[in-house]
């Protein structure tokens, strides 16, 4: 049991290193995007609030598992969105902005 | 059979998370950057489908109807929001990720307390959870303006939010003790509270750090309810929320910092000194603010070879960047060079100015970091300075101010300086801003929406 806590111990320091090395160059310019596109991804909570309300057993655990998995679907949906709406606005302003 | 399908779906979560991580390094470049959310979208929408397939699930119409609900709704109001109200959208969704972490390590709690490693990790998951979305929803409240965004100062809040958190998190530990659900309702209920005390001091310019680091925060929310899944019956899905949200969490963290450090100040100074609840006094500014018209103004930048524009919440609040964005079209057909000075605090999230001049269609190559333009300011015959203050005020090269220290725009060393504000106060800080009472400083008063319109016309005016 406890093997699966350390794999996942292990995954996550290697996580941390990623997030870390992969955004840190990033310019002002893309801040937003970049915030709400990490937004976006913990919408990874959408599964396992579909985990856990598929193996809910009482009433209770049903609910609150609906709770769950319904701000889970916002999280995930708001957040692409968001950013596919502001990302947009970037392409449309280099195409008519006129680089110099 | 079933082991079959579960490879498979793991297969699925790798494939995913790879494309997470190039997704999100995608980000860093503006060409690559839509790409990058166009393929993450959809490894997310894969991995989201096959977790259906997951042996041994049930409650499917339950599932159903909470992904159309949120996945509608979410979908719905993101379209329809204007861009303006990009933070507390962004804020929102975030706390409902939040959100979703606490109410699954609610979940697995009510179902498995006496698993005391998977129980505690979803404690400390339910913990940083309800946080997150308390926070975020007061946040989106502020920023809304459907609460006041001035700091909210209760008294004794240090010993009060301390209580609140130690009390609350001691009701969750007994529960795990004593394996009684029970006393999961008080520490949620206390959790949730500290979430609005935490974030009721802080005020609105202080947003982009605090909503960067509610991210952050998500995501870890998101890693440990990850790890408390592992131990389950499927626990595959706990990985990729394990790799998913450590990923958030450290790139929400950086974010974080670099928010605070454009501030000189630490993270904690942010949450915890209600910073701007009180004025400075004593510090005495010479001369007087002298106003312009706009016809006058729009002279001096017409005749200027180069106008430095630094645009700050107030040209957010007036929704001025269409206006804005017709000065520099003009200002540029009489042969100005016309750059924007971007500060990275400058609004109320990261990169707000960057996103509403996108809105408005100036291409960003014309948007310049701190650190790109001020050495150009010298050499600037006019710096228009539309609804922004702390973040150009020269009292951050003074010893002893408030923001002493804080990297500022150096409006103060071009030319002219025309500052477009829409009364005589203080900015957040509560710092006076002696750049507006420099001998080459003139004020432009009004709503920066109908100040920007005036320069407007009188420029069509000339022509």
């Amino acid at each position: 049991m406890a093997a699966d806590i350390w794999t996942a111990l292990f995954i996550a320091l290697l996580a941390a290193f990623v997030g870390y090395e992969v955004i840190s160059r990033v310019p002002v310019l893309l801040h937003t995007p970049l915030m709400s596109g990490s937004n976006f991804i913990h919408g990874i909570v959408l599964v396992g609030a579909i985990v856990a309300l598929g193996l809910a057993t009482t009433p209770l655990e049903d609910a609150i598992g609906l709770v769950a998995v319904v701000m889970g679907a916002l999280n995930v949906t708001g957040g692409y969105m968001v950013t596919v709406r502001i990302l947009a606005m970037f392409d449309r302003s280099k195409g008519k902005g006129g680089a110099p | 059979m079933t082991s079959y399908v579960q490879d498979a779906i793991n297969a699925v979560y790798v494939v995913a998370v790879l494309v997470f991580i190039l997704g999100l390094k995608a980000m860093s470049g503006p060409s690559t950057a839509r790409r990058g959310i166009v393929y993450a979208g959809a490894a997310m929408l894969l991995a989201v489908v096959v977790t259906f397939a997951s042996p041994g699930l049930s409650n499917f119409l339950l599932i159903f109807v909470g992904v159309a609900i949120g996945g509608l709704g979410g979908w719905y109001w993101a379209r329809v929001v204007k861009m303006t109200a990009m933070p507390q959208m962004v804020a929102m969704f975030n706390g409902m990720g939040g959100g979703s972490a606490a109410a699954i390590a609610a979940v697995e709690m009510l179902g498995h307390l006496s698993d005391l490693t998977s129980s505690s990790l979803s404690l400390a998951g339910a913990v940083i959870g309800s946080i997150s979305i308390a926070g975020s929803i007061i946040a989106f409240l502020k920023l809304q303006g459907w609460m006041t965004s001035k700091p909210i100062v209760l008294p004794a809040r240090q010993v009060v939010n301390t209580a609140v958190l130690v009390v609350g998190v001691g009701f969750g530990l007994y529960a795990l003790v004593v394996l009684h659900t029970f006393w999961l309702l008080p520490f949620y209920v206390l959790l949730l509270l500290y979430g609005i005390l935490l974030t009721l001091p802080i005020g609105g310019a202080d947003m982009p750090v605090v909503i960067s680091l509610f991210n952050a925060l998500t995501g870890i929310a998101v890693g440990l309810d990850g790890f408390a899944l592992v131990n389950g019956p499927l626990g595959d899905a706990g990985y990729a929320m394990v790799i998913a949200g450590v990923l958030v969490g450290a790139a929400g963290s950086l974010l974080t910092l670099l928010m605070a450090k454009a501030m000189n100040r630490s993270v904690s100074n942010v949450f915890f000194s209600a910073f701007g609840a009180t004025e400075e006094t004593g510090a005495a500014v010479q001369g007087q603010l002298k106003p312009i018209d706009a016809a006058d103004a729009a002279i001096q930048m017409a005749y200027a070879n180069q106008v430095i524009i630094v645009p700050g919440y107030g040209m957010a609040v007036a929704q001025a960047q269409q206006k804005v964005k017709e000065l520099a079209d003009l200002l540029e057909a009489k042969g100005v060079t016309v750059k924007f000075a971007i500060h990275p605090v400058a609004g109320r999230m990261p990169g707000h100015m960057n996103v509403l001049l996108a809105e408005a269609g100036i291409s960003y190559d014309k948007l310049f970091d701190r650190d790109e333009i001020n050495a150009e300011f010298p050499a600037t015959d006019v710096a228009f300075v539309i609804g922004a203050n702390d973040v150009v005020n020269p009292a951050a090269h003074r010893q002893g101010s408030p923001l002493y220290g804080m990297p500022i725009l150096d409006v103060e060393q071009a030319k002219n300086v025309i500052v477009n504000k829409r009364g005589q106060g203080k900015g957040f800080a509560g710092v006076e801003n002696d750049l507006f009472y420099r001998d080459n400083t003139r004020m432009l008063y009004g709503d920066a929406q109908t100040a920007v319109g005036k320069l407007v016309s009188e420029l069509k005016k000339a022509t």
